[in-house]
């Protein structure tokens, strides 16, 4: 049982019922008075000059009320690098890349008048592997890379976006001294986010010339921030409003279709709705990060972790985007959640002719924990070790440091091992078993919460933290009931608006829960403080003497009949003393980055970025020798979320992240054939049905994180990151072969077993 | 005359472009959008809506071809204000995260539910094997279709 009232509780989704009627209104659904369609042309080419556009006939179809080309868009965006443009501008970089955009009375109209839109090409070489762009005399993506502005002004060679190394100890001296070493290069692929909603947005312009935004998206102040950046107006001139999300994964992260719509909207001054297609949002949009990962791991003969050393090479595809934080994230996380004193961590990011890679669930992790938790089995291998038991011995614990000497506060990596070894069933004939670990971080930057009391004494709650489905609402929601002692039905969680709500960083980074929580938690309890000054007053006693009771009252502790309504003291907040009652809150996850005592970082080294969490899986799988084909029969996820503050919510991201890295180990990989997408299309990119599911067993571990709220922290991407890796250590189980490739399909596994046997 | 067919009980006729999929009727002449467009090619699953009692893709059959038929669209569930019961369990089962593919997950356990009242996981799963879900991971849908059968 536990010892709140809502906090800990599985409270229905707030939205739960108006999704399930099919009510809830995503973007699509969405019309407005005079709306027109949008639609946007795409490039056929990887790298080309743009020797002109001619629009001239396109606009000459009746019912086209505006077009757009990259002459429209003069201002590059961009977070690290200032390298992107809304509309490709002389130059195409990749298949797929929007080049002009257009607005019609319907979307019939709109996509026919892309096919009057003539554009002339010069075609140039293209980049479409690192390896590639790293080749000296390679062509170059970005010819004007040094002029443009960017966050971390390191020396770059070219093609590369991002360089950044970490060391602490003496990796190579250490390495001298080891008993067992084990070396290799681990692939991964991109992987697409699949939202089952496309993007897209609605904007619409007032006479004044305000813009509003509704969208899909993640963070509603990044649209605005962005969409305010590459129009060239004030963002007080940008209001954006979340929908409903359909999805996003970190797809929905930056700016999608909203500059466009924005811009379409303020010319033909008309609201437009440009939502994509999926094959439009296949090509224009994002995937993962695809990396080479060389790694070496070395221990000593008693099992002993010593040193570790990786050298990441991720492709950022076309715009740099986000990359340089996910390679520093990754790099931050190489180590793994070991006790290794000795790393020497090196990443780069290369610029290629492929269409952008994001962050997306893990933002770099499952990409460096695949190699790193197939090495931690590697070396129980080799020293006949117990894969758990291995890991046990060199886990990190509570009061350790993180790489860069961040304290661990609270860990419940331990906890998460012993409950998945007493979970795991005695070994079944034919099926492999493997496990691997995953490390976090739930935090990032600032956000911010204002709770109101209304005259009635319900409560609203504002955070402009965007709801993509984990139920950041309903979370958010029982923070502020458990925190006023109010039932959860009295709270109105407030649709994100910049023109309303306080700003919040984004949903991302496993931070809502976390970072917004504890805004939450402290604007309620400003909130709470109020009342009681008000109650003190009303009830002619000491503040200190004032109890919370359950239902919205505010009692004298001890005398059962003494107490005040919340409705009471909100009426006369209201109508006689002090004004309305409101709690605001701003948080900022104040990291302060690495000990230069500790580590010699170079480049865009990311450390202390929120508060760590943890977790252990199991995979227990089947090989099918004829065909190579995986079956992953179940799956073990245990994982320390501080405080569950809301169970089946928790046990719906383990599920789904699973679900998604069972996808990105089994299945899903965008493949390339020369510069063209190669299955671009639900049809040839296999995302997991319901029938490819195995059964999924969660193990919520709690161990309290001190700064969290109620002792919670986040659980939106580890779920995802330890499949992989646990798969392929299951195989190596089973069959005695290990694959470093992602995914893990029936040919290479084929392949595997045939060399083995050879 | 162009061909008619019901919607929810209510007679529809489809339009004189004779490219317009059920789907455009549903979403653009009769303002029914708990029928998604997630692919607008079949595969998604999140267009689907019951077809004289049979799941099938609103944007994969042209409106043409829907003469005589009788569309039930999520919308018909809780004509009478309640939720269905397959709803509720979808909720309360924590099956419904970002949403969008949900109003075809409900018609899908309607359908199956219809000539099997009393499923079991594996046939549950089957009956949604065509209806893509990116965020829950199929279990807990599964389990409340499941449950929905012993109500």
């Amino acid at each position: 049982m536990t010892e709140f009232g809502v906090v800990g509780t599985s409270a229905p989704r707030l939205d739960g019922i108006e999704k399930a009627t099919g009510r809830a209104a995503y973007v699509d659904d969405m019309v407005r008075p005079g709306m027109l369609h949008g639609a946007v042309l795409r490039s056929a080419y990887a790298h080309a000059l743009i020797v002109s556009v001619d629009v001239s006939a396109a606009l000459a179809l009746p019912g086209v009320h505006c077009v757009l080309t990259g002459d429209d868009f003069p201002h590059r965006y961009g977070a690290f690098v200032q390298d992107e443009v809304v509309l490709a501008r002389g130059r195409v970089r990749y298949v797929g890349e929007p080049v002009a955009a257009v607005a019609a009375e319907t979307p019939a109209l709109a996509r026919e008048a892309l096919n009057l839109i003539a554009v002339d090409y010069e075609e140039l070489p293209a980049v479409m592997t690192p390896a590639e762009a790293l080749a000296p005399d390679a062509p170059l993506v970005h010819e004007d890379f040094a002029a443009y502005g960017r966050r971390v002004a390191v020396p770059l060679p070219p093609n590369v976006c991002a360089v950044t190394t970490i060391a602490e100890g003496d990796a190579d001296a250490a390495f001298a001294d080891c008993d067992v070493v084990v070396e290799g290069v681990y692939r991964t692929q991109p992987q697409v986010h699949v939202y089952l909603e496309p993007c897209g947005a609605l904007a619409e312009a007032d006479a004044a010339g305000k813009v509003t935004v509704w969208s899909s998206c993640q963070s509603v102040f990044r649209v605005q921030a962005t969409v305010a950046e590459v129009l060239g107006l004030p963002m007080s001139r940008i209001r954006a409003i979340a929908s409903k999300v359909g999805g996003a994964f970190g797809g929905k992260s930056d700016v999608t279709v909203q500059p466009l719509a924005a811009l379409l909207a303020l010319r033909s001054r008309r609201p437009v709705k440009l939502v994509l297609t999926r094959d439009d949002d296949f090509m224009m949009m994002r995937t993962r990060h695809p990396a080479e990962i060389w790694m070496k791991t070395g221990a000593m003969a008693d099992g002993r972790l010593v040193a570790r050393a990786a050298r990441i090479t991720l492709d950022g595809g076309a715009y740099a985007e986000d990359s340089s934080a996910v390679l520093g994230f990754a790099l931050l996380i190489a180590r793994g959640p070991y006790r290794i004193d000795h790393i020497r961590l090196e990443g780069q990011v290369a610029y290629t002719n492929r269409l952008r890679a994001a962050g997306f669930r893990g933002y770099g992790n499952p990409q460096v924990t695949f190699a790193g938790e197939c090495q931690i089995d590697e070396i129980a291998a080799r020293l006949g070790r117990d894969p758990i038991d291995l890991r046990l011995q060199n886990a990190v614990r509570a009061g350790d440091d993180w790489v860069g000497g961040q304290r661990l506060e609270a860990c419940g990596l331990v906890e998460c091992l012993e409950r998945l070894r007493d979970a795991l069933p005695p070994r079944m004939p034919g099926r492999g078993i493997g496990v691997a670990c995953v490390a976090h971080i739930s935090g990032i930057l600032s956000t911010s919460a204002i709770v109101r009391v209304l005259e009635d004494g319900t409560v609203t709650l504002s955070t402009g933290a965007v709801d993509l489905g984990e139920g950041a609402d309903t979370v958010l929601s029982q923070i502020c009931a458990e925190t006023l002692g109010v039932p959860l039905d009295r709270v109105n969680y407030a649709v994100p608006d910049t023109d309303g709500s306080p700003y919040n960083w984004s949903t991302g980074g496993s931070r809502v829960t976390y970072m917004v929580g504890r805004a939450v938690t402290a604007a309620a309890g400003q909130a709470r403080d109020r009342l009681f000054d008000h109650a003190a007053e009303m009830l002619e006693c000491a503040v200190v003497d004032l109890e919370l009771r359950p239902g919205g009252r505010v009692g004298i502790a001890g005398v059962p009949g003494a107490e005040v309504a919340f409705r009471d003291i909100s009426a006369r907040a209201h109508w006689a003393v002090g004004g309305p009652i409101i709690g605001n809150a701003s948080v900022m996850f104040e990291g302060g980055g690495f000990d230069p005592k500790r580590s010699a970082v170079t480049g865009n080294g990311i450390g202390r970025l929120g508060a760590f969490v943890f977790g252990a899986q199991a995979a227990e799988i089947e090989v099918d020798d004829v065909t190579g084909q995986i079956a992953v029969r179940r799956i073990w996820a245990a994982h320390d979320v501080g405080r569950a503050i809301n169970p089946t919510a928790v046990a719906g991201q383990i599920a789904g992240g699973v679900a998604q890295g069972l996808g990105y180990a089994l299945y899903e990989d965008l493949c390339f054939d020369g510069p063209n997408p190669a299955n671009p299309t639900l049809m040839d990119y296999k995302v997991p049905g319901a029938k490819e599911m195995p059964e999924i067993i969660p193990i919520i571990v709690e161990h309290p994180e001190p700064s969290g709220p109620f002792g919670a922290k986040g659980i939106g991407e580890p779920p995802l990151v330890p499949v992989a890796p646990a798969i392929a250590n299951a195989l190596a189980d089973v069959r005695g072969v290990r694959l470093r490739q992602l995914p893990l399909t029936p040919e290479r596994v084929l392949d595997a077993l045939d060399a083995a046997r050879t | 005359m162009n061909p008619t067919f019901t919607v929810n009980g209510r007679s529809c006729s489809a339009p004189a472009d004779g490219t317009a999929t059920l789907l455009d009727v549903l979403r653009d002449q009769l303002a029914l959008t708990g029928a998604k467009r997630g692919c607008n090619y079949g595969v998604c699953g999140t267009c689907s809506v019951l077809i004289d009692g049979v799941l099938g893709r609103a944007c994969l059959a042209l409106a043409a071809d829907c003469a005589g038929r009788e569309i039930v669209t999520v919308e018909a569930l809780d004509a009478d204000g309640t939720p269905d019961p397959i709803q509720q369990r979808l909720v309360a089962a924590g099956a419904v995260q970002c949403g969008f593919c949900t109003p075809a997950m409900v018609l899908a356990a309607r359908g199956l539910l219809a000539v099997n009242p009393r499923p079991s996981r594996a046939e549950a799963a089957a009956a949604i094997s065509g209806n893509i879900c990116r965020c829950s991971g199929y279990g807990a849908i599964v389990d409340a279709i499941v449950a929905a059968g012993h109500d």
